[in-house]
């Protein structure tokens, strides 16, 4: 009885602490004492996040050995092989929250924890490169510039440093489609028509609207999000409208109209019945991405049995 | 008259040289490209397209130069697009598919082995934009040896499924190490004006090194067999066709176009 009252009480201290940082808008460290829940939704959002940059290598991998240039081929490789780093730097940074790399690996494949649902949708011309890039990693940077101010140390640092990186990739999706869209009819046809199928899922990947949404509450008490869904969304749309008039195309949604009082674009509603739907496994490539993400993580077990046994072997010879 | 038609002759002869280097590059990145997302870890996918951007880096460079010494108004995505697989000259090793990660980390350790030192004598080409290129190339290819030599050690010593499967490479890969070292006729020329490397006088210390670093993990390296070749005179495997037919894909379905 004695021990679990004292137990109580240093816990009730510690939350003291802990809320007092996060209202000093003081960083939360690995080190520090933290709420279980405060733990479980950093390593939810940050795996989530990791899961993101590497099932998203998927969909633009797809067409690393198409694109048409010596030029757009080299961007498009560094800009994957950006997305891979981040990957792994999210995965590290999640690592300090106590769970390990093949933990997270394990729950994505086992469909436990989630990625953008944006990449269950297939890259079917060279346009959805430049879509992809534009706007989704559009939508991303929207996200993660807010991310930068996120509690928890690591992952805040973690957004600095990639956002550094994302504005690149949008760029060279943002000049594909431009190109395609000053190009020939055919072309401007691929740019319009990526343009149209990648809108809403980009819409959609800010998450729900605020009300309805299940995790936002929290997280922005304690300050892992800092801006709300809808808040973010209108900002990416608003950006959009005037890039996609740069383009010259015809915008992805007819109930897009400038709202003078609110000072923002007012868009039309979107599905999130799909939203719903995707997020839950049902979208065109929910079955590929983890598919092909098992294949090769079986395909590489051979070579990952055969390190850890020449270690062994080296560390016997060592000893010995 | 004379000089004029020599100097032709040269251009030629430097035009074949430089475009097949330049195809060397872009198929072997092709190639290394096709393991994003598909390698045993995170940090080979990484890895691996590091690599194979750091060789169509080399492609352009190549190809850009190959286009200026040609003057016909061709651009580096001409040559590399609009060329049909006759046309391309690459080694035949460069475009094999990459089978699985040892075959593809032992011709890895192959070519490292070869650039490395092939490189080491470009470098002090008379032909000042070849020799520009090979310095830059040469830091490149240091890294890459670094990383596959210990690749090969691992999984040779690693267990048995992987030592068979690196031994399986080497035998597969035996095949077409030779024509590593083949001098073409135009070439040769080159080698005398002090622009080319004699890539024959290489095989000595490629053999040394090469057997050295695999009978140290106890595998005896000789390639004594037949040899396949052709890669310079546009002989290739069933497989360039196909790899071409991915590359060139935008290009030909939309010919003309700007991207
Ligand atoms: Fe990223
Ligand atoms: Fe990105």
């Amino acid at each position: 009885m004695i021990s679990m009252d004292t137990k109580t009480i240093d816990e009730a201290v510690e939350l003291a602490k802990f809320e007092q940082k996060i209202a000093n808008e003081e960083k939360i460290e690995p080190s520090d004492w933290m709420p279980e829940a405060y733990r479980k939704n950093v390593i939810r959002q940050m795996s989530q996040h990791a899961h993101s940059e590497i099932i998203g290598m998927q969909p633009e991998g797809n067409w690393i050995t198409r694109a048409p240039t010596l030029r757009r081929k080299a961007v498009l490789l560094s800009k994957v092989q950006d997305e891979g780093g981040h990957g792994l730097y999210l995965y590290s940074a999640t690592e300090t929250l106590g769970i390990t790399r093949s933990e997270m690996i394990e729950a994505l494949q086992s469909r436990k924890a989630k990625y953008a649902s944006i990449f269950n949708y297939p890259t079917l011309t060279w346009a959805d490169i430049g879509a992809i890039g534009w706007l989704v990693d559009g939508a991303a940077i929207v996200n993660q510039i807010s991310l930068q101010r996120t509690s928890y140390g690591p992952y805040a640092r973690a957004m600095v440093r990639i956002c550094k990186e994302e504005s690149f990739h949008q760029r060279q999706g943002y000049e594909i489609m431009y190109e395609l869209a000053h190009g020939t009819p055919v072309q401007k046809q691929m740019a319009q028509d990526a343009m149209n199928r990648f809108w809403w899922p980009s819409l959609m990947m800010f998450g729900p609207h605020d009300a309805d949404s299940a995790h936002s509450g929290q997280s922005i008490l304690w300050k892992v999000k800092r801006e709300s869904n809808d808040f973010l969304r209108q900002k990416f749309i608003d950006q959009s409208v005037v890039q996609i008039e740069v383009l010259g195309l015809e915008l992805p949604d007819p109930e897009i109209v400038w709202n003078e009082e609110r000072g923002h674009y007012d868009s039309g509603p979107i599905d999130w019945d799909e939203f719903k739907r995707v997020i839950n496994g049902g979208g065109p490539c929910n079955y590929q991405r983890i598919k092909h993400h098992k294949k090769a993580h079986q395909e590489g077990e051979w070579v990952r049995e055969a390190v850890r046994a020449y270690r062994l072997k080296q560390q016997t010879k060592n000893v010995a | 008259m004379n000089s004029i038609q020599t100097n032709e002759e040269n251009k030629t002869s430097l035009f074949r040289f430089v475009v097949a280097l330049a195809d060397d590059s872009v198929i072997l990145s092709h190639r290394l490209s096709e393991w994003c997302s598909n390698g045993p870890y995170l940090e080979e996918d990484i890895a691996l397209a590091n690599i194979a951007l750091d060789y169509i880096g080399r492609a352009r460079m190549f190809y850009q130069y190959a286009a200026e010494v040609e003057g016909e108004n061709r651009s580096e995505d001409d040559l590399a697009y609009l060329r049909t697989e006759r046309e391309f000259t690459n080694l035949i090793i460069h475009e094999l598919p990459i089978g699985d990660f040892a075959f593809t980390m032992v011709r890895q350790f192959f070519l490292d082995v070869f650039y490395h030192l092939y490189l080491q004598e470009l470098v002090k080409s008379k032909d000042q934009t070849v020799a520009a290129i090979a310095q830059k190339a040469i830091k490149e290819t240091r890294y890459h040896l670094k990383r596959s030599e210990p690749w090969i050690r691992q999984l040779a010593e690693g267990t048995t499924e992987s030592r068979d499967r690196i031994l399986l490479a080497i035998d597969e890969l035996k095949e077409v190490v030779g024509e590593l070292f083949d001098m073409p006729s135009w070439e040769i020329e080159l080698v005398e004006a002090g622009i080319a490397v004699d890539r024959q006088s290489l095989k000595p210390a490629w053999d040394k090194h090469v057997q050295a670093f695999l009978s140290a993990s106890d595998i005896d390296f000789e390639d004594t067999r037949l040899q396949i070749t052709g890669g310079r005179e546009g002989i290739h495997s069933e497989h360039l066709g196909h790899l071409l037919s991915d590359m060139q894909y935008l290009q030909k379905t939309y010919p003309g176009m700007k991207w």
